[in-house]
């Protein structure tokens, strides 16, 4: 299926929304809680995701959900993630994921990482700039969602997910990395450049402090309240 | 840090893959290791090591007898230290490298390192149980730098698996 018309698939609302849960979960999603999330029935949230599926939006699996197995543990259920593969529709073409490769590729080679962090962060100063100041971790947590980072609030202590505004210590990881075809093919390089140009955005309002915290999956980058104690210092009590 | 899922891995590795990655690097100091300009670097070793010790997927790495790594190993030249290891797989290699705290220390190799204009990381398949030694490491990088990757030496970028490397299941 070419790249536009699985694209055009999520102009359908339901088929939007279906997709907008599973890609933020971050975990296998079932059907049934699928179809709470975009309030429409089982049969046809099953429809919508297995649509989804042949257009290699989502990926299919199978997994049982009471956590149980042998007999009587009843028969998997089907379950569905994002898929990895991208999706990207240029109107007139272009290619900016070669380009980019390509400068990387040039860049690493000449050894250029100090010059491109300092491009980065000037680039996230003068995007904050236009975003207008960023006050809390809150603030930055949208300006991150509109850039596609699609964070998402960890308590340290848990290491599980909360709310906003939720607990002192929170910590916002994103589970998007927006370069990361470049990033994988040059990690040190391109997570450098990411960092620096997230330190730029923080900038200025001196509330949020960002810095490198790579896991499997994740934006190697964790953003936090400025002050907040670094995790390997757990309070005691 | 906990190495508790060492220990819950540890009936799954008897029976774990025949073959493990080994990987081997030289990196060229730009000060010696006591210099103050390196004290950053030198900071990271015993954090990022116990890192690796720990990490899912790791086999063995190369320590200097009486000391806690390698950095005195000088196989390449006495600026030039070296980092060998042994895998599961090149997933837990990557995960290690690029996707724990390993890769601060790998932003800031500029800071410490000068650049290499040749291949300064190369990779190999080892049977399972093998202990690779120094000398192996020195050639598998040499015939990377003379003949490009292949599947005796051979880089994340171009890859190969065991099979393509002769080392067929057994």
């Amino acid at each position: 299926m070419e790249d536009i018309d699985a694209i055009a698939l999520l102009q359908d609302p339901v088929r939007r929304r279906l997709y907008e849960f599973v890609a933020a979960l971050g975990r296998e999603a079932g059907r049934n809680e699928a179809a709470e999330a975009a309030g429409v029935s089982r049969t046809l949230a099953a429809f919508h995701l297995d649509k989804l599926v042949d257009a290699g939006l989502l990926e299919a699996g199978s997994r049982r959900l009471t956590g149980r197995s042998g007999p009587g543990a009843g028969r998997p259920a089907k379950v569905y993630r994002r898929s990895a593969a991208e999706r990207g529709v240029s109107v007139p073409a272009r290619d900016y994921g070669t380009a980019a490769v390509l400068l990387a590729e040039a860049a690493e080679a000449a050894g250029l990482d100090v010059e491109l962090r300092d491009a980065a962060r000037r680039r996230g100063r003068s995007l904050a700039a236009a975003d207008g100041p960023c006050g809390g971790l809150a603030e930055f947590e949208g300006m991150l969602a509109r850039r596609g980072y699609e964070p998402v609030r960890e308590c340290e202590e848990s290491r599980g997910e909360c709310g906003p505004g939720e607990g002192g210590g929170a910590v916002v990881r994103m589970r998007n990395c927006p370069f990361h075809v470049v990033a994988e093919a040059f990690p040190p390089l391109v997570c450098g450049m990411n960092l620096a140009l997230l330190e730029g955005l923080a900038e200025g309002g001196g509330r949020v402090r960002v810095r490198m915290d790579a896991r499997p999956g994740w934006c190697c980058v964790v953003a936090e309240e400025a002050g907040s104690a670094p995790p390997s210092k757990n309070n005691e009590d | 840090m906990t190495d508790d899922h060492r220990t819950a891995d540890a009936p799954a590795r008897a029976e774990g893959p025949r073959h493990h990655l080994a990987q081997f690097n030289v990196a060229t100091l730009k000060f010696p290791l006591d210099d103050p300009r390196a004290a950053a670097f030198v900071e990271l070793l015993d954090p990022v090591n116990a890192l690796a010790d720990s990490a899912p997927g790791f086999v063995w790495r190369l320590v200097e007898e009486g000391m806690p790594d390698a950095t005195g190993m000088r196989p390449a030249g006495t600026d030039v230290i070296v980092t060998f290891s042994v895998w599961e797989s090149q997933e837990a290699l990557w995960d290690f490298v690029y996707k724990s705290v390993h890769l601060e220390s790998m932003r800031r190799r500029r800071e410490w390192f000068h650049r290499h204009a040749e291949a300064h990381l190369v990779l190999w398949w080892v049977p399972a149980g093998h202990v690779p030694t120094v000398e192996e490491g020195m050639e598998r990088l040499a015939l990377l730098r003379e003949r490009g990757p292949s599947p005796r030496a051979f880089t994340f970028a171009s890859s190969y698996t065991a099979e393509e490397a002769g080392l067929a299941p057994v």
